[in-house]
């Protein structure tokens, strides 16, 4: 079968990423073709800023070099521009008269820089900053003549000032503006700004318009402005904005409104021709930052991957100055307006300013200047739209921390550290290593940092700092997750939502839920009705009835379904403890029900493998043991070592503890499995620092760790907290497992609800809050107390409708 | 309990299939039924065999009038036995009606 003929128009960095999306999901499907005018391969646009700033080389900021085309087969025509789009015959007119012939087409032309219409602005000499060509057009200018100016106060042109200035221009910056990045700052952090660059040299001509530029022999020598005053300039880079590419596809027909216009599927209105980037116009928005345009790469990828469609709904972005020493961050609307808070800390001789905009009680906006060390954790809360009931009162002082939980002091500002600081203790990465690699392989989120210099991949407790360097060298806040992330195809609402409006609106079945919440489908889908079920009843135990055709076979039937439709049984055995007499019933067991196979799981417990559905009910009553809930959203295992009753280096009874804890959770729903185990001494045979919550045995006591998992992508846990007795143990356990199964979002493991609330969270809601703990643990005593064994709820009278079949 | 070509049989009461669920009807020597019954009490019979990998569809979750496959998640359509897209495929149906109260299957 012929391969789909794919065509990229623009070698740039969201069409790029957006063939890495794709061919992450499916290497064969396409035959790619990307026309571009630069004559380069894909590069960082970013860093061209560092790079006028003499701080970076052209060569390390190339992120797709010409062996990665060759690598994927696909074909590039570099340095040659797109002329024509023929959607009749689906192909690509090029300048050197070629005609490429698509099934899909994707456009990914950028922007270019907006040159004001004043009169002179076709003189040499006046430039904007977009490319490489620009860039060595600045550098060359530099070295030859003295006078610049810059119009535009924004991000770029504040880039580009302070690159000419290190290469020993003097520059002017104008303004129209009444302060510097009046679209990303508010006045005070905005004077702050101003006062910064003066000290630094720059002369900033604020609230003033550019009326012409005055040339001599076809060279720009000045810029007048409306005031009269005359600036000497042998080089003139304008940076008041950008203008979408959209002029190949207004040509071609296609719908374009102040850039390409496209839906939530980044489809234009030719539905063979997509359009990612700055050239989209997106719900009347186009972006000019890198982060949306990834996330937009990442839905289409999926989408032309063939992983089914996803949606773009939009991206909340923030911003950051790329300028050596200057702190600066903004998120969301950080001017405020109506119905707004505004929560204020200013210290203008300290250089320290932070504003932050609530609404609704959540965070809508944030400006910070001089300290941003929290900004990327301000720009989380804004962007999960956290209720921030019970942060409130210490939001302005960044997040809840414990000493040495950032690897240094919590007052780190990551731009202010020094090359050689170390950022990830666990694996000793410095500052300067982590740096490069971001720069030098074209890094744009957390996880690809992590994935590449290892740094907060071990106890990951230095993840925060990791952001802010990412932060403070590209400029922006990456997340690969998208803002918000609807439940499911039958509603737009995201798990947090769903369970507020059960808790608030008292939701107790799953008819009542969907309705309130609108929902667009009857009765949901394989998605959404596990997860609403498990939130109805761990919000309302008791009052809220299970409903078992929301649950997916293995806990309708409770036993894990195989391959060949049978299913495995797998009874309790307390803390992997059993007797003679229990194994011998086992046996027996096995023998009548004719099982294939009998294993011991690497839970410390025996599965009977290849049981037939009729047979369960039987075989429940005759095994009488508890259900071991192997196939559940549940507490699964408890896993211990033999501890100091037989072990000459234990410390405690972990087997005991270990069963203590097994019967205190028994019967647990969970919104993920959840696994437990205790070792004796820190020798630790029961793996705790593998589990979801691990108990190690120490001579003084016992130490809590949370947050670990041992399964698709190994986690360790992190060190909770150390107690004295059993009681404590159960009590802390107890209650940061309620705190997962009231908080966490369905298939959330406790290590990513952890990830999501952090740490500190739940130090906060369990360690520092001894009544709330004490309440948390006492709901899961309640809870529990009138769930029934699952098997044993299954054996009333109505067992043969369930477990039988009917015949003909 | 073998019948004639196409010979309408009744077979249980609606209330013996579980809302939202389904119910298995043996065949000798043939490949089991499974009865489904939708949220809105409609009635549909397709075989108990997942077109991808042989799953028991009487074990899927049933919503709408699909029923997805417990084991791989295939999305089945319960009027025509289809696999929803991107996923292709397809199990027999069979006709059956629901007379009162009654489950009527037309067994071949
Ligand atoms: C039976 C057992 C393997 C064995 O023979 O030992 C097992 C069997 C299955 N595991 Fe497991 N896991 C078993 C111990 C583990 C362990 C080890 C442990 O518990 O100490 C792990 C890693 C620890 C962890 O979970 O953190 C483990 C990590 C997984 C995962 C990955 C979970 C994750 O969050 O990354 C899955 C997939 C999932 O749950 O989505 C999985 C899923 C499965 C399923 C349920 C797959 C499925 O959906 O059908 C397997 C059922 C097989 C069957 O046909 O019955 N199993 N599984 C073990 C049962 C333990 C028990 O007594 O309950
Ligand atoms: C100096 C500078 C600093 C920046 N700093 C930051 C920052 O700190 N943080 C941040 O998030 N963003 C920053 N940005 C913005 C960021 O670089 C852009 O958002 C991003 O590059 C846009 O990606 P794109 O693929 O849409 O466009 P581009 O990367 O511009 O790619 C479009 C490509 O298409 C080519 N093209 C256009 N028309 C045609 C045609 N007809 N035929 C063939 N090829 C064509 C263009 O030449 C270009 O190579 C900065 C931009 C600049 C210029
Ligand atoms: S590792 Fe777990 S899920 Fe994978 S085959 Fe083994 S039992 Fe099944
Ligand atoms: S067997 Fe049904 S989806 Fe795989």
């Amino acid at each position: 079968m012929q391969k789909q003929r794919l065509v990229l128009i623009g070698n740039g960095m969201a069409g790029i990423r957006t063939l890495e999306e794709i061919l992450k999901h499916d290497k064969e499907r396409y035959d790619i073709t990307v026309i571009g005018d630069e004559p380069w391969g894909n590069y960082n646009r970013i860093q061209l800023s560092p790079i006028l700033a003499g701080e970076q080389k052209l060569k390390d900021i190339i992120l797709n070099d010409l062996d990665w085309y060759a690598e994927h087969g696909i074909r590039l025509v570099k340095g040659c521009a797109a002329t024509r789009i023929d959607r009749e015959r689906r192909e690509v007119h090029t300048a050197a008269g070629e005609a490429i012939a698509y099934d899909k087409l994707l456009i990914a032309t950028g922007s270019r820089p907006f040159m004001l219409p004043v009169p002179g602005a076709e003189l040499d000499g006046v430039i904007g900053f977009r490319d490489i060509k620009d860039t060595e057009r600045m550098i060359v200018a530099a070295a030859l003549h003295r006078h610049a100016v810059v119009i535009g106060g924004g991000l770029l042109g504040l880039e580009a000032a302070h690159g000419l200035k290190l290469r020993g221009m003097d520059v002017t910056v104008i303004h129209l503006g009444d302060w510097l990045l009046n679209r990303q700052l508010d006045e005070t952090a905005g004077r702050l700004l101003e006062q910064s660059l003066a000290e630094r040299g720059l002369k900033l001509k604020l609230g003033a318009k550019t009326q012409t530029l005055v040339g001599e022999n076809g060279h720009v020598t000045g810029v007048r402005l409306e005031s009269g005053e005359l600036i000497p300039a042998d080089l003139v880079v304008m940076a008041v904005g950008i203008v979408p590419n959209a002029d190949l596809a207004r040509d071609a027909g296609i719908e374009v409104s102040n850039g390409i216009v496209v839906d939530d599927k980044l489809a234009t209105s030719d539905e063979h021709i997509y359009a990612v980037g700055e050239c989209v116009n997106h719900r009347g928005v186009s972006y000019g930052l890198v982060a949306p345009l990834f996330e937009m790469a990442k839905v289409l990828g999926n989408q032309l991957g063939g992983c089914g469609k996803q949606r773009y709904t939009g991206t909340t972005t923030s911003t950051k100055l790329k300028v050596t020493g200057i702190d600066l961050f903004s998120a969301g609307e950080f001017m405020g307006g109506e119905n707004c808070d505004e929560i204020v800390l200013s210290d203008p001789a300290g250089g320290v300013y932070k504003r932050l905009i609530v609404r609704d009680n959540k965070l809508v906006g944030a400006c910070l200047y001089g300290d941003t060390s929290d900004g990327a954790w301000y720009f989380q809360l804004l962007r999960q739209e956290r209720d921030l009931a019970d942060l409130r009162s210490q939001l302005l002082f960044g997040p809840p921390r414990d000493l040495g939980d950032h690897g240094t002091s919590g007052a780190s500002r990551a731009a202010a550290l020094p090359d050689d600081a170390e950022i990830c203790g666990c694996n000793g990465i410095t500052k300067g290593v982590l740096v490069k690699a971001i720069k030098e392989k074209g890094l744009f989120t957390v996880d690809d940092v992590k994935k590449h210099t290892k740094a907060g991949a071990s106890c990951g407790s230095c993840t925060g700092l990791v952001e802010q360097v990412l932060m403070s060298t590209v400029g922006s806040s990456f997340q690969d997750a998208p803002k918000r992330k609807s439940m499911c195809g039958c509603t737009d609402h995201t798990h947090g939502e769903v369970r507020e409006a059960i808790r608030e609106q008292h939701l107790v079945t799953l008819a009542d839920t969907m309705k309130a919440l609108h929902w667009k489908t009857p009765d949901g889908c394989p998605t959404c009705r596990p997860a609403l079920n498990y939130y109805l009843i761990s919000t309302w135990p008791g009052e809220a009835k299970d409903d078992p055709q929301a649950r997916l076979v293995n806990e309708r039937v409770h036993a894990n379904v195989q391959k060949d439709s049978t299913f495995s049984v797998i009874p309790r055995m307390w803390g992997g403890v059993t007797s003679p007499a229990e194994l011998r019933k086992i046996a027996d067991v096995a023998d009548k029900f004719n099982v294939k196979m009998v294993k011991v799981t690497g839970g410390q417990r025996l599965d009977l493998l290849g049981v037939k559905k009729e047979d369960l009910p039987q075989m429940w009553r005759d095994l009488d043991m508890p259900c071991g809930m192997g196939y559940a959203k549940g507490l699964r295992t408890v896993k211990t070592c033999v501890g100091k009753q037989f072990c000459r280096f234990g410390t405690q009874d972990s087997t005991g503890m270990g069963i203590a804890l097994e019967k205190a959770f028994d019967r647990m729903w969970a919104p993920h499995k959840v696994k437990l185990a205790v070792s004796g001494c820190p020798r630790n045979c029961a793996e705790a620092g593998i589990k979801d919550v691990g108990i190690i045995a120490v001579d003084s006591g016992w130490e809590i760790y949370i947050g670990g998992n041992g399964g698709i992508k190994t986690e360790v846990a992190e060190f909770f907290t150390k107690v004295k007795t059993e009681e404590e143990v159960l009590e802390y356990s107890g209650a940061v497992l309620q705190l997962y199964r009231e908080e966490a979002y369905y298939l959330e493991r406790t290590v990513h609800y952890m990830g999501r609330v952090g740490l500190d969270y739940i130090k906060s809601k369990v360690l520092e809050d001894a009544t709330n703990r004490k309440a948390l643990w006492a709901r899961l005593q309640l809870a529990l107390a009138g769930e029934p064994d699952p098997w044993q709820a299954q054996l009333g009278a109505d067992a043969a409708a369930r477990f039988t079949d009917l015949t003909v | 309990m073998s019948a004639d070509k196409n010979q309408w049989q009744s077979i249980c009461k609606l209330d013996d299939i579980p809302a939202q669920g389904a119910r298995v009807v043996k065949r000798e020597g043939k490949t089991d039924i499974a009865l489904f019954r939708t949220l809105d009490n409609r009635v549909f019979a397709l075989d108990d065999h997942c077109p991808h990998k042989g799953g028991a569809l009487s074990h899927g979750l049933v919503y709408g009038d699909t029923v997805a496959c417990p084991l791989h998640n295939f999305k089945i359509s319960l009027q025509t036995g289809q696999a929803q897209a991107p996923d292709e495929g397809h199990t027999p149906c069979h006709k059956v009606e629901l007379r009162d109260d009654t489950v009527w299957l037309a067994v071949d």
